[in-house]
């Protein structure tokens, strides 16, 4: 993130302050706290994490092994539409690779990446559980199943 | 407490019912290998090291972490339990990098010697290699070098360090094969909250977390005709210096230590218990102005570094309560290039000044913005306890079989008050001692505050009671600081030293360092207090000579221009 100015700064953690107004200054709290954190603000920049241990008694190490240690904390705005590609047993067999790299092609960017415009964040999963749909993709909360690699350029350009 | 009744190895032992299977077999002489376990820490339990059978399920127990139980039958030696520590010491060394022979532990390695005691052969280790992590270093200092590459994940620093010290600076991140020990946004240490306390490097099995070395520059420093090298040495050194040799924990080794630098080449050894007793006379001085109402009680000492650093980051609001003496150490080198030259004649931009000192925070102090008091950097090189130990194993020196010599005059007496600085309540009384006689003219009886990380004493003054508190272990400082804040204490006088057990449990220290070895280390430096001649700072015949010929008065304008120092707010984190 780019240096603000302390007025912003302080202007952008106002809604920090507020959810931890709501919390006893513990670090039990911290998991909770982290996840309003990221609800408010997307995903967790720096000087969240440092407004948090101060906010909590910790040290910055501490919050930050923690969020580094769950997969549900991000470090890195996310994009308005998270692209999850199945990579199960059930997929594998049936091509979710061929998809997921249609899917790269499409978006021009990596698993574990976001687009630049912030539109797409594209992830490749474990069984999403839809393995009779195989190969699945989920868009937020949307299914897509029994894909080709072809089919791929469609369904992303409905959500752009 | 009640008792319980088990066997191990077919003896049969009685121990507390809280014990643990490790603590049970220690107390009838069984060794169990160990690795994450440290007496002084919490419990881990991850390297599973530790692992004894449990004769009656043929179950595998890590001993640290199991409690004892009435009427177990343990089996510490079976091929069992021996079969299951190799191969978990095995795992270890599949991406451990293998280059033992050029690594800062060589030979002071726990991992290199459970491989070894386990019977690991080259083989047995390379039919595990898989992948290897190529991590970066962090070599930025000040203070201490990082090689996450080395590390075997046994969270012995990150327990010490918020255990003991309370800083958190280390923390597990990421997670699974990507775990890592490292700092906040794997920030070099130099960028965060660290103290460069080196309680880390003590208790590190390996050489994932070692002091920055500054052996080559000392080495060339002696090397170089055109330099004149003067050397101190922390009082704790000392004590401490003889385990590194073999020597019993604790043994005073004052004259072979010096002798070992004269043989190392050093043009004048000289003691930094002696720049102790010039500490006591400022800070003393300063200390009794405040009791007469000049200034802001309670006084906080300020002769460690790792807690002045930590003062900086934690209690901005109480540095106005520190005092503004400077460490023995910088004392004693802003004398080396001013003073030193002054009696001798000697060029002072020639005069190359080396510190030996048991911590490795002072490699930070030295370099402070603010500290220098000379035209020159006053002290150029730091080296730790072990740096020293090793430069004397590469000069070939016998050093146990060492004649006794004594230091260099006009900075080499000291007194028996000087130094017990290098130890937990030693600044505290040693201040104390010479305040009182000062103010009333009767001697102190001992104080002997060092036994706690946290006390208190009273004193009595003329008609005041003073009282006089210590802290040491940077977690037991917070504790007492933030009374201080509260209001909550009522102390005049607070010593706080940021390691445990004070500079004898220093992060320069021999390792393996544990409470118990402190403790003798500082047995071995009252030792030296109860048999000194003069036990008192301001009786030292050297400082009276020094303020005679060159300083004037404690706090005047000399002294305060060479002899103290500022502090400033730090960042929490």
């Amino acid at each position: 993130m780019a240096e603000m100015t302390e007025e912003k700064l302080a202007e952008f953690l106002e809604p920090l302050k507020e959810i931890l107004s709501r919390y006893e200054k513990k670090e039990r709290y911290l998991i909770p706290v982290l996840q309003e954190a990221q609800e408010e603000y997307g995903y967790l920049p720096e000087e969240v994490m440092k407004e948090i241990a101060l906010g909590l008694n910790l040290s910055l190490s501490q919050v930050y092994g923690v969020v580094t240690f769950y997969s549900q904390f991000h470090q890195q705005p996310r994009g308005n539409n998270i692209v999850r590609v199945c990579m199960g047993t059930a997929c594998h067999v049936r091509g979710g690779e061929g998809i997921l790299n249609a899917i790269k092609d499409e978006l021009g960017i990596e698993a574990g990446e976001t687009t630049d415009d912030l539109e797409f964040t594209l992830e490749s999963v474990a069984c999403i559980g839809a393995c009779g749909l195989a190969p699945v993709i989920m868009v937020n909360d949307d299914t897509h199943g029994r894909l080709t690699p072809e089919k791929v350029p469609e369904i992303m350009a409905k959500y752009k | 407490m009640s008792k319980v009744k088990i066997t191990i190895d077919e003896q049969t032992v009685e121990v507390d019912e809280d014990s643990s299977l490790l603590e049970a077999a220690k107390e009838i002489g069984v060794d169990i290998p160990i690795l994450c376990y440290h007496p002084d820490l919490s419990l881990h339990g991850a390297c599973r090291v530790c692992v004894v059978e449990d004769e009656k399920s043929g179950k595998l127990l890590a001993s640290c972490a199991s409690p004892v139980r009435d009427g177990m039958k343990i089996n510490t030696r079976s091929m069992k339990a021996r079969k299951a520590r190799r191969r978990n010491v095995e795992l270890l060394l599949a991406n451990h990098p293998n280059d033992c022979l050029g690594c800062d532990r060589n030979n002071h390695c726990e991992l290199q010697d459970l491989t070894y005691e386990l019977g690991i052969k080259s083989e047995d280790v390379e039919k595990f290699a898989g992948e290897k992590r190529e991590l970066e270093l962090d070599t930025a200092g000040p203070a201490l070098k990082r090689d996450p590459n080395k590390c075997i994940l046994c969270g012995r620093c990150v327990r010490i360090c918020e255990e003991v010290q309370g800083v958190s600076a280390l923390q597990f991140t990421e997670r699974g094969f990507n775990s890592i020990v490292t700092t906040a946004f794997d920030l070099p240490q130099a960028d965060i909250n660290c103290v460069n306390c080196g309680q880390c490097a003590t208790v590190c099995p390996v050489a994932a977390i070692t002091e920055l070395s500054e052996i080559d520059k000392v080495w060339a420093a002696l090397e170089d005709d055109d330099k004149h090298v003067l050397v101190q040495t922390a009082p704790s050194i000392q004590a401490t210096l003889g385990e590194e040799f073999g020597m019993e924990t604790g043994t005073v080794v004052r004259g072979k230590m010096v002798a070992a630098l004269r043989k190392l080449g050093f043009d004048q050894i000289f003691s930094t218990d002696f720049a102790a007793d010039l500490t006591i006379l400022e800070e003393g001085s300063e200390f009794l102005k405040k009791l007469n109402g000049e200034g802001e009680l309670p006084h906080i000492t300020s002769c460690c570094p790792g807690w002045v650093k930590g003062a900086e980051h934690n209690f901005p609001d109480l540095l106005k309560h520190l005092s503004s003496a400077k460490s023995p150490m910088q004392m004693f080198s802003a004398l080396s290039k001013t003073y030193y030259p002054d009696q001798t004649g000697v060029d002072p931009e020639k005069i190359y000044t080396v510190a030996v000192m048991p911590c490795t925070a002072k490699k930070f102090e030295k370099d402070r913005e603010e500290i220098n008091g000379s035209d020159f950097k006053d002290t150029d090189a730091v080296l730790t306890t072990r740096e020293f130990a090793r430069m004397i194993k590469e000069m070939g020196i016998d050093f146990t079989s060492l004649p006794d010599e004594d230091f260099d005059e006009l900075m080499g007496e000291s007194t028996g008050a000087g130094t017990i600085f290098g130890t937990t309540g030693g600044v505290a009384e040693a201040a104390v001692r010479t305040v009182k006689e000062k103010l009333t003219g009767e001697s102190l009886e001992r104080l002997n505050l060092g036994f706690r990380g946290i006390n208190e004493a009273e004193v009595r003054i003329g008609d005041r009671l003073v009282k006089v508190g210590i802290a040491n272990g940077f977690a037991n400082a917070q504790k007492l600081m933030e009374k201080v804040r509260s209001g909550e204490s009522d102390l005049d006088f607070i010593e706080v030293m940021a390691c445990p057990h004070g500079c004898v449990g220093g992060g320069g220290q021999p390792r393996p360092a544990t409470d118990e070895k402190k403790e003798k280390r500082g047995q071995g430096l009252a030792a030296i207090d109860d048999t000194s001649k003069i036990r008192k700072s301001h009786e030292n015949p050297q400082i009276i000579k020094l303020y005679d010929e060159f300083l004037g008065e404690p706090l005047g304008g000399e002294s305060h221009h060479l002899l103290h120092t500022k502090y400033k707010a730090r960042p929490k984190n």
